[in-house]
């Protein structure tokens, strides 16, 4: 068993910027435990692709800039890059056959802005093939273990990256979130996680999944640590035809969600013993259907009466299209993935088959080859919905119950409360192996998904343990547009009177 | 509700997929699943409801933008070796496929 890296002993990224601006720490340091430490558990499958020459590369220029005493803020802090954004250098395959070659000739634009800020990336995290799938078992590349019991997945899709943070490999870690996939596998890891609203994070380098849903955003230990890695790539980007260039009037850029979270910091300090006075959070009944495991029910209860004990108020109020969504997601997903997946042919990049005899079958042959079995039924599942006879029905049908889902939370956010809470998922982490069908799978998504239906910022921030084994569980907080700023500080109120979040997992 | 091997033949076909029998099977079970699952749409009555396409488009201007309509530099010989690095079979600067028109 190898030492802890050395970025452990910080609680926190303003910590770990303290002592690497006064040099009592270097980034190449940091960087060297964090590869042996990676090294070491190689048996959570976390990383897909590690080179220490380019991480090393990347902490000599932090140090550099750190001894010119003019570092950017994330100088030398250890991140990783879940493999569904490019990084030039690193291979990013997507968990896919499809891709297991590939090498970018560019980075994303998050990758870039987080570079840009000084992190350095330690490699590329594992998750689930195209981010499709719910427990990072969908991998071409194998499973990640869960690291508070390895016996069980670490949520999906962006498994690698929360179970990287929770194994205290990476101080943070970018992710994608289509239906749940940043906060569902931050729940199921005990750590933080923040989809932003949709549009205000750049997608462009992002392996595209389902267009009008798909946002990326960080996974880290604290609400702290997610705006040190949210703000700077919170950004309008023109390569990105969904980027926003305004939020409610506000530009989109660096330094808007940090202004926000300091005035709504600022105003619990002013309010003393009960910072959270005045806060009503909406507790939807739906959310608390007969399908959530009765302990789950129980931790995110005493959550709430945590967030009460701050001085706020819970108010019952119903989503009650909330079942609904996932037939929705359902049709609106894979109809969007069975387009963007038509790239890949294998003629300009990605995985041909061996022997064919014209061009119909060497695209159709590798595509079946290349894709894994979830990937495909997607591709399948969008193709019909889109299918002539059937667009009206399934694909219309499905935007139109969107526009009232969005409505329902449109008008709880806008008349009954200032934040909706509840849990992530019905359950904590599963076994590994044990996968349910696919719509029962499809099911367990069905806290996570109205977010991304309707837009809205939501996050995980962990809460507790629960089932016999003793898994964490992720409290879910949805805000209203553009409000990134406003749910970290909810979050952080909680996070400085519970210590949840700094909960680490035994190495086993 | 199912649907018939021919079915799942034509939809693998309009996604460009020849699927195995073995993956064309699993995917025919599959879907009298995913078929009730989705059909569950039907139930609710969306009369007069406008399809949402963009999830922001209640809340501001969601125009798509479009570029200025101006060339862009031509790339360059070593950038355009570097993006057909990734492909399967190349030659010359040309991404190589089997012969379409004899």
């Amino acid at each position: 068993m190898s030492d802890a890296p050395l970025h452990t002993q910080f609680n926190s990224i303003a910590q770990l910027r303290e002592a690497l601006v006064s040099r009592q720490v270097s980034a190449q340091e940091l960087a060297q435990s964090a590869l042996d430490a990676i090294q070491a558990r190689a048996d959570l499958n976390a990383f897909l692709h590690v080179d220490a020459t380019l991480s090393l590369e990347q902490a000599r220029d932090a140090d550099r800039l750190l001894a010119d005493g003019n570092a950017p803020a994330l100088a030398g802090v250890p991140i990783g890059h879940k493999d569904l954004f490019v990084t030039q250098g690193w291979r990013t395959t997507a968990a896919s056959k499809m891709l297991a070659d590939y090498v970018s000739p560019f980075d994303a634009t998050v990758v870039a802005q987080l570079r840009q800020a000084g992190a350095v990336s330690l490699g590329k995290l594992n998750c689930d093939e195209f981010g499709m799938g719910s427990s990072n078992e969908k991998s071409a590349f194998g499973p990640v273990k869960n690291p508070w019991n390895t016996a069980t997945n670490p949520g999906g899709s962006s498994g690698g990256s929360a179970a990287a943070v929770a194994a205290g490999l990476l101080m943070g870690a970018t992710a994608t979130d289509t239906g749940g996939s940043i906060r569902r596998p931050a729940a199921m890891c005990g750590v933080s996680g923040i989809k932003p609203t949709y549009g205000t994070v750049s997608r462009y380098g992002v392996i595209a999944n389902g267009s009008s849903l798909d946002q990326a955003g960080p996974i880290a230990r604290s609400a702290l640590d997610l705006l040190e890695l949210l703000d700077p790539i919170t950004a309008f980007d023109a390569a990105d035809a969904t980027s926003l260039e305004h939020c409610n009037g506000t530009p989109n850029q660096p330094g808007r969600v940090r202004h926000d979270f300091d005035r709504a910091v600022q105003a619990h300090q002013a309010a003393g013993s009960t910072p959270l006075k005045g806060l009503r959070i909406g507790v939807p009944d739906e959310f608390f259907s007969a399908d959530i495991q009765p302990d789950v029910a129980a931790t995110i209860d005493a959550a709430l009466k945590q967030y009460e004990s701050l001085g706020a108020e819970r108010v019952r109020i119903s989503l009650p299209r909330t079942s609904m969504s996932v037939p929705v997601y359902y049709v609106i997903g894979p109809a969007e993935s069975s387009s963007n997946l038509s790239r890949f042919d294998g003629v300009r990049y990605g995985y041909r088959t061996a022997q064919y005899n014209d061009l119909d079958e060497m695209i159709s042959r590798s595509r079946a080859e290349g894709f894994g079995s979830e990937v495909i039924r997607r591709i399948m599942v969008g193709t019909y919905v889109l299918s002539h006879g059937y667009y009206d029905a399934y694909y219309l049908q499905a935007q139109r119950l969107r526009r009232l889902i969005a409505d329902d939370f449109r008008r709880a956010l806008t008349e009954q409360c200032d934040v909706i809470m509840g849990p992530v998922a019905p359950t904590v982490a599963g076994d590994l192996g044990t996968e349910g069908s696919p719509t029962e799978e499809w099911t367990a998504d069905i806290f996570t998904i109205s977010a991304n239906l309707a837009g809205l910022p939501a996050m995980s921030i962990p809460c507790g343990f629960a089932s016999k084994r003793n898994l964490p569980v992720g409290l879910q907080l949805i805000g209203n547009y553009f409000c990134e700023g406003q749910l970290l500080a909810i979050a952080h109120a909680y996070q400085n009177v519970t210590d949840w979040h700094q909960r680490k997992p035994e190495q086993q | 509700m199912s649907i018939t091997q021919q079915d799942v033949d034509r939809i693998a076909r309009l996604a460009s997929l020849e699927l195995t029998s073995q993956q064309s099977e699993s995917i025919q079970s599959d879907f009298s699943d995913i078929l009730a699952l989705i059909q569950q749409l039907q139930s609710v009555d969306t009369q007069g409801v406008e399809p949402m396409a963009h999830p922001l488009c209640g809340q501001q201007d969601v125009a798509l933008r479009l570029r200025d309509d101006v060339a862009r530099p031509a790339a360059t010989t070593e950038q355009r070796d570097a993006l057909m690095a990734n492909a399967p079979a190349t030659a010359d600067g040309l991404f190589l496929v089997p012969t379409v028109i004899e």
